[in-house]
């Protein structure tokens, strides 16, 4: 989450000051994200330092000082909403390690162990679901939020049904020595965080 | 406290001898009024045998069932059946309406069945239809209705009278995650009206929505969730510049 871009997404709307925009980026977040006004009011001046927003020097210069956004500050926000996330390399995930750990290490059951991490997984979800029927059907920006979350969740906890699926099909450990070598993938697994 | 509905170690068989497939067992399992109850598994895990035996369209080889109080297996097969037309509702994955039926007489055929009169069963289809936003389709024939319509036209049947136990496997199928929701949605407003419900799915996000969490393996529960924790807990302290 950057919220450099996420204050210029605001600015592109209109002349704000520095507590409206964090108490807007809250609400715009679903109020996933809390972010303290400091935070708001650090990145403002870095904003304002980098040319893609500017202030009325002169004016007021305490909270209610209001900030607009440049031409290459729109410029730039444009740029950011069109660049692709970093999904080239795979992140290095702690739950992938632990499984992969996990069949090395002696008398611990991986089955077990990826039924604790499915179920705290679905705990997880099941806040984030309740949040979802709480908030009903309008609120669209705390939907989206959660949607992406639940996604991801949902999408580690198929790898932990496939994982499992696939343990449970593995060879003997003693052939899996005879497995010829593959194309080396080191280089590039946790390249990316 | 007695649930709407009880399992008590309940198994289940295939076949004989060598070619014996066990599909359950010493399931014990209670889902009280109101509650949202998910059997989580994989394909071959027992989820959909469990939910048959729930809905006493199979009987168990041991253990006990029980209904609303009432053991299943004292029951006379007309009991059973009549049980299952006035309490027990259905929702399954690819929705079973009647294809030569309106979405009004697929809601209102299982009252008339239990022996109300047609005009009080055409009334209180139309109000489940209603309350589930699909009154307006009540004429139109299944294959004139959209995959998210014939499924609240399902779940309609499936709560309509007073129906106090609700079995559904897979309920939002092959819908899209945003009409998957909106059926979720009204699993939860039947529970919040008192209703229990049981829900098999191998799907995390639909499981999600559940009170309570059953992870089923091999026909045996090997797992279930603790306590639902409140949207409070998923507060992160700072977002990144």
């Amino acid at each position: 989450m950057t919220v450099r871009h996420a204050l210029l997404a605001l600015l592109s709307e209109g002349p704000k000051y520095g507590l409206r925009l964090g108490q807007e980026f809250e609400a715009r977040t679903g109020e996933i994200w809390p972010l303290n006004t400091g935070q708001v009011y650090t990145t403002l001046q870095r904003l304002e330092r980098d040319g893609l927003v500017e202030s009325d020097d002169d004016a007021d210069t305490g909270p209610k000082k209001d900030f607009r956004i440049t031409a290459a500050g729109d410029e730039e926000l444009r740029r950011w909403l069109r660049t692709p996330g970093d999904n080239g390399a795979p992140p290095r995930d702690e739950l992938v390690i632990k499984v992969l750990v996990a069949t090395q290490v002696p008398d611990v059951h991986v089955a077990e162990l990826i039924q604790v991490h499915r179920r705290h997984l679905v705990e997880t979800m099941r806040a984030y679901s309740r949040l979802k029927e709480d908030a009903g059907e309008h609120d669209v920006g705390l939907l989206l939020v959660v949607d992406a979350e639940l996604f991801r969740l949902d999408a580690v906890s198929r790898w932990l049904d496939t994982a499992e699926a696939r343990l449970r099909r593995r060879p003997d450990p003693d052939a899996v020595a005879t497995v010829p070598a593959r194309p080396k993938l080191r280089g590039r697994v946790g390249a990316r965080r | 406290m007695s649930g709407v509905l009880e399992l008590h170690q309940v198994a289940k068989s295939y076949g004989e001898g060598p070619n014996t497939v066990h599909a359950l067992h010493g399931i014990d399992l209670t889902a009280q009024a109101g509650e949202l109850v998910a059997i989580m598994g994989p394909s071959g895990s027992g989820k959909s045998t469990l939910l048959t035996i729930a809905g006493t369209l199979e009987v168990a080889d041991e253990g006990a069932v029980l209904v609303e109080g009432q053991d299943v297996a004292t029951m006379s097969a007309n009991d059973r059946a009549r049980l299952r037309r006035r309490s027990v509702g259905y929702v399954f994955q690819d929705f079973n309406l009647l294809a030569g039926l309106t979405a009004a007489e697929n809601v209102s055929m299982p009252l008339e069945l239990d022996g109300l009169r047609p005009k009080a069963a055409r009334a209180a289809a139309h109000a489940a239809l209603d309350e589930l936003g699909v009154a307006d389709r009540a004429g139109h024939y299944p294959d004139q209705l959209s995959g998210g319509e014939r499924q609240r036209v399902a779940i309609a049947r499936a709560v309509v009278g007073d129906r106090h136990l609700l079995l559904t496997d897979e309920p939002t199928g092959a819908l899209d995650s945003v009409n998957g929701e909106g059926v979720m949605r009204r699993l939860r407003a039947a529970c919040r009206r008192g209703v229990a419900c049981v829900m098999v799915t191998h799907d995390a996000q639909l499981a999600s929505w559940a009170d309570r969490v059953v992870f089923l393996r091999d026909g045996r529960i090997i797992d279930h969730t603790s306590a639902a924790p409140g949207p409070e807990s998923l507060l992160v302290p700072s977002a990144e510049s």
